[in-house]
């Protein structure tokens, strides 16, 4: 327990806001690439998928050296242990965001093959379940960032309204598709982006609530109401 | 990274062996413990921790009275044992001693035999039917780990052990007497890792037999091998609670500070 743990841990929390920006970039791609239906950039959040691959073993590796050398306590345990599942929960992240992608250029394909590419309806939901799910990710950074535990809760308090957005899309995509046969081609592809974005806020819930262990040495995963 | 929680820094104990009550002690002029008020649960390893000149020693040696021997030293408040302030007039300081066993941080067997450092303090307390010796010597070794090693020469010197086995030499001798409270000082800071292995091994065997307070400036070892932690300093105690807790949430920043190696 030198002061050289401390140093260590800097460069762990280095390690993870970057992988934390890389994966947000991801993130915003992707949304983007389905308001814009671009493929290309859909296929380059995929390329960068190796990348935050590449991340995440870099910073287990760092998280193994400091147990293995620093044997950590109190704070700097919390801390490691932390970085070690908020990692995981991030590459998990970043595999969405690229399934969201994946489903982007499948969209967009079938539009290339829609006699009118202008028909698609995509529910109005979207808007309001890309919007909450970008917020509470970067807020989760912040919150990691600033050791804000009050700004941790109400990311996990976000999460229940993303799962409504889920829903009302399911429902609205059902609708679309009795009124008008023809949307029924999208329609695997826009129900795989509402889960892949209902799943990117769970992971994000994960993540708070693993901050907020970090900060204040409770589990509340299992909480009913926190 | 600080903790804002409202919780006990010192813990309630249901079943305590010793009980400090506003324990201060004077060198001199000097004050060098304040206020000690809390409870060393029965049958459980509790370790001091804290950073040097901090009181550990000073305090541990309270307990069996070691501080009786130092000029110009006094104490007030009061250390119950089972009940019985030990500083009263009528404990008499032998058989405190014989109840309180200590270890040292550098072993210090006498230049006798190995048999009959075991029984040292038997002999000192009268007995001397050679069965009963035999048996002592025997069960003690056992239980502190070294009569495999010993068994073919318990009649050879003490001296001729390695550091690690004179160290378990003088646990088998505190045991011995059949203790109720054993104090251990750094008793591994001048062991190798397998020596402090060996012995560590041995604390845990005797959690639950006995009451082992136990010094140590290893954060490691503490938590290893204790069920609870106190941390002093500057002759305060600062936190005291269960290890698992202490080592995972402290409650007190200067606790924290203290094991994260911030300072001290």
């Amino acid at each position: 327990m030198t002061s050289d743990i401390h140093s260590s841990i800097d460069t762990l929390k280095q390690h993870l806001i970057y992988l934390g920006t890389v994966v947000e970039e991801g993130i915003k791609n992707s949304i983007k690439a389905f308001h814009t239906f671009d493929a290309t950039l859909a296929a380059e959040i995929q390329k960068a998928d190796s990348k935050i691959n590449a991340l995440e073993v870099n910073v287990e590796e760092d998280c193994l050296k400091i147990l293995a050398l620093h044997q950590p306590v109190a704070s700097d345990l919390r801390f490691v242990v932390t970085a070690l599942k908020m990692n995981r929960e991030l590459e998990r992240i970043g595999d969405l965001a690229c399934k969201v992608a994946d489903k982007v250029i499948l969209l967009d394909a079938a539009r290339k093959h829609d006699k009118n590419p202008s028909n698609i309806t995509i529910p109005a939901d979207f808007e309001q379940m890309f919007s909450t799910t970008l917020s509470m990710f970067s807020s989760c950074l912040d919150a990691f960032v600033n050791e804000d535990s009050d700004l941790a809760y109400r990311i996990c308090l976000l999460d229940d309204e993303v799962d409504e957005a889920k829903r009302t899309i399911r429902k609205e995509l059902d609708e679309i598709v009795a009124h008008d046969q023809k949307q029924r081609v999208y329609l695997p592809m826009l129900l795989s982006i509402a889960r892949g974005t209902e799943r990117i806020a769970d992971h994000t819930t994960n993540t708070a609530e693993d901050i907020i262990y970090m900060l204040q040495g409770r589990i509340v995963r299992h909480e009913e109401a926190i | 990274m600080t903790m804002n929680d409202p919780e006990q820094a010192i813990v309630a104990i249901d079943d305590p062996i010793v009980q400090m009550e506003d324990l201060c002690l004077y060198y001199g002029q000097a004050q060098a413990l304040f206020d000690l008020t809390f409870d060393i649960p029965r049958h459980q390893v509790t370790a001091l921790i804290g950073p040097s000149g901090c009181g550990k020693s000073t305090f541990i040696r309270c307990i069996n009275r070691m501080n009786d021997l130092i000029d110009g030293l006094s104490t007030t408040g009061s250390i119950n044992l089972d009940g019985v302030n030990i500083f009263d007039r009528a404990v008499d300081v032998i058989d405190l001693r014989r109840r309180v066993g200590m270890v040292f941080q550098k072993s210090n067997p006498f230049p006798k035999s190995i048999y009959e450092n075991v029984i040292f303090g038997m002999r000192i307390g009268g007995v001397s039917e050679k069965p009963i010796l035999d048996e002592t010597v025997e069960k003690s070794l056992r239980r502190a780990a070294l009569w495999d090693e010993v068994k073919d020469r318990l009649h050879d010197s003490a001296m001729g052990l390695s550091g690690g086995q004179m160290q378990r030499l003088c646990i088998a001798r505190a045991i011995a007497v059949s203790p109720e409270v054993i104090l251990m000082d750094e008793p591994c800071s001048a062991l190798d890792p397998r020596s402090t292995a060996h012995i560590e091994d041995l604390i845990r065997d005797l959690n639950g037999e006995y009451t082992i307070i136990i010094v140590t400036h290893n954060m490691q070892q503490a938590s290893r091998i204790s069920d609870y932690t106190a941390f002093l300093y500057e002759g305060e105690l600062i936190e005291f609670g269960h290890t698992k807790k202490v080592f995972t949430v402290p409650v007190k920043k200067a606790t924290e500070d203290y094991i994260t190696g911030r300072f001290g």
